[in-house]
């Protein structure tokens, strides 16, 4: 994509706090994220994990313990958590690689559930309640995220929103380059033949571990500032729906495209709050979603446009 | 610490309960697995499917039909309930899987748990997370049974040797039958298997619709022993998956074997150390990923 079209993006980003509520705003950007991370992995490696929720949601839980009850500063708790999910993800990662295709989809699956039920049981997480009223400290002990700026009828927490959106373009640029760096291109070369990425003499397995403990930690990114926007870590974080929902995202906007991720992340967090009326129905159109977008649509949002436009979006 | 013989074998038994349950599951999920390689997300899903055609069939049935006196019973959703919900499998085959065998794998998986998603979703909508208690168990289960070293409830003994009669049933078939021979080498090679003149196609539909009719089945038996409820299948189904990587899917014999030694070790778990039995085969998953990676009845892969 050529730099006119990335300046656009990042005004548009700039904007958007004052048009759309902006918590609404910076919970679309942590859920971006979320689902780039996660294509780094299924869209750019080929590898499928099932788990992903584990990683979000203890960043999430130990950024908000950390800023709650250690008084963190939110840059330390989100380093925290980025630190802490990559970790889990070298662990997991080291267990999954040892099997593939539809097994290391069924191992992080297996995996996370063992992080959901500690976040059930353990004594810091609150349990079925989560940690609520999650305090959002000052940035670097300086700035206060809790201050609002008056501007017509709305009060609007810019300081956060400006933190949150710095955050995500330098998370997103740190994706970026790892895709288009020789890195990205070995990734690529694994999820298109893996035995030929053998016979080159790549070492396979570490390249696929480096993946994973990336989309990991920059995942836990996410996980840490979604705790900080919304002020919540809870189970629905750590649980295997939120593992679902991130490929949904994905699958949605575009299976390995650069911003695809985005816009289906941004599509299915706006259903669900458009449709957060409806209760349980919401879990019949994420599925019904997911079907047709199996069944017909499998290039995704972006992927489709892309093809159309005859470029790599 | 004191821990009673007792308190164990009767652990033991109701473990060995459980894991008929993962058994039954775990198998259909083989026998799906290898034909079409899908891994079928929606077993879990089909599976609570089958409990609650069991309690609508006996409480719902009569009164929408306009005859209240009218239930499906326990031993007519025994039978009925696999074959209906084995024909929405074959519907979803038919429709929707058929059409991704060309493509990654992976499909299948999401495709079943978009299905899985919707099942879970209708079913919230319309009843209590909490569970439904499914009271229609025949008169000559109920009470306890007296073991010599234990009481055990009948219901729970007829589950247990009811399951292991549908689970050998299943691997004799497979193993020692003319069909299930054909099935093998299709799972070896379905385009030799194809050229011998088997309608491969078919064996397919047939074989999801009978790994969904064991789901079901296993639904049905699970009625009377847990409430039946909307999300008992998500439940079950991640354990299903560790009992599956533990056992490797390249054997029916293993997935029950494993099925079975997995619900006894939880049961004991929860006498030794409880607060471990809800994550302990999440753990023996782990161990054995590091000592067989390729599960302790499976293949190598190439």
């Amino acid at each position: 994509m050529k730099a006119r079209y990335w300046v656009c993006l990042f005004i548009i980003g700039c904007l958007a706090p004052f048009l759309i509520y902006p918590v609404f705003v910076m919970q679309l950007l942590c859920f971006a994220l979320f689902a780039c991370s996660f294509n780094l992995l299924l869209g750019y490696t080929g590898l499928l994990s099932f788990g992903h929720a584990a990683f979000f949601g203890s960043a999430a839980y130990l950024a908000g313990y950390l800023m709650t009850v250690a008084g963190l500063t939110p840059e330390l708790a989100i380093l925290a958590g980025t630190v802490c999910a990559g970790l889990l993800g070298y662990l997991f990662g080291t267990l999954a690689i040892k099997r593939q295709g539809i097994y290391f989809a069924m191992i992080t699956l297996a995996l996370a559930q063992i992080v959901y039920f500690i976040a059930l049981k353990a004594d810091f997480t609150g349990g079925e309640d989560g940690l609520q009223d999650i305090p959002r400290g000052k940035l670097f002990g300086l700035i206060n995220l809790e201050t609002t700026y008056r501007i017509g009828h709305k009060s609007l927490e810019l300081n956060l929103y400006f933190f949150i959106f710095i955050l995500f373009c330098l998370a997103f640029w740190l994706i970026h380059r790892t895709i288009h760096s020789p890195f990205g291109q070995v990734l690529k070369g694994i999820r298109e033949n893996e035995q030929r990425a053998v016979s080159l003499g790549y070492r396979v397995e570490r390249f696929k571990l480096l993946a994973f403990v990336i989309s990991a930690s920059l995942t836990g990114t996410a996980g840490a500032m979604k705790a900080l926007v919304l002020q919540l870590a809870s189970l629905t974080d750590v649980s295997w729906h939120t593992s679902g929902e991130v490929i949904l995202m994905t699958l949605l906007g575009g299976l390995g495209t650069v911003l695809g991720p985005s816009v289906g992340a941004i599509t299915v967090v706006t259903l669900q709050e458009k449709l957060s009326a409806a209760g349980s129905w919401v879990t019949v159109i994420i599925g019904a979603i997911f079907v047709v977008c199996v069944l017909a649509f499998r290039r995704g949002f972006v992927g489709e446009l892309g093809r159309l436009l005859k470029k790599s979006l | 610490m004191e821990i009673s013989m007792m308190a164990i074998l009767s652990q033991l038994m109701l473990g060995l309960n459980n894991g008929v349950f993962y058994a039954l599951l775990s198998l259909g999920l083989a026998v799906i697995f290898g034909l079409l390689n899908i891994v079928n997300f929606a077993h879990g899903a089909l599976y609570m499917l089958g409990a609650f055609a069991a309690l609508l069939g006996y409480s719902e049935l009569g009164p929408l039909l306009g005859k209240p006196d009218f239930h499906i019973n326990y031993w007519a959703a025994l039978i009925l309930v696999p074959l209906l919900v084995g024909a929405v499998g074959i519907l979803i085959e038919k429709t929707m899987l058929k059409r991704l065998y060309r493509f990654d794998h992976l499909y299948g998986l999401l495709l079943t748990f978009g299905i899985s998603l919707i099942l879970q979703g209708v079913f919230t909508n319309y009843f209590n997370v909490a569970g439904t208690p499914y009271d229609a168990k025949p008169p000559i289960l109920e009470g306890v049974a007296n073991l010599g070293f234990m009481m055990f409830p009948r219901y729970r003994l007829w589950a247990i040797a009811i399951s292991l009669v549908v689970c050998f049933a299943t691997w004799y078939v497979i193993e020692r039958t003319k069909l299930g021979s054909y099935l093998r080498a299709g799972t070896e090679n379905p385009e030799l298997v194809k050229a011998f003149g088997i309608n491969v196609p078919l064996m397919i539909t047939l074989t999801y619709g009978y790994g969904v009719a064991l789901a079901a089945f296993a639904g049905v038996v699970a009625a009377p022993i847990y409430s039946v409820s909307p999300v008992m299948g998500s439940e079950i189904i991640i354990t299903v998956f560790a009992v599956v990587v533990i056992g490797g899917m390249g054997s029916i014999m293993g997935a029950i074997v494993t099925g079975l030694l997995l619900g006894m070790v939880e049961g004991v778990t929860k006498v030794v150390y409880p607060p471990a039995s809800n994550t302990v085969i999440f753990f023996i998953m782990v161990i054995v990923l590091l000592i067989k990676p390729a599960g302790l009845f499976g293949r190598e892969q190439q």
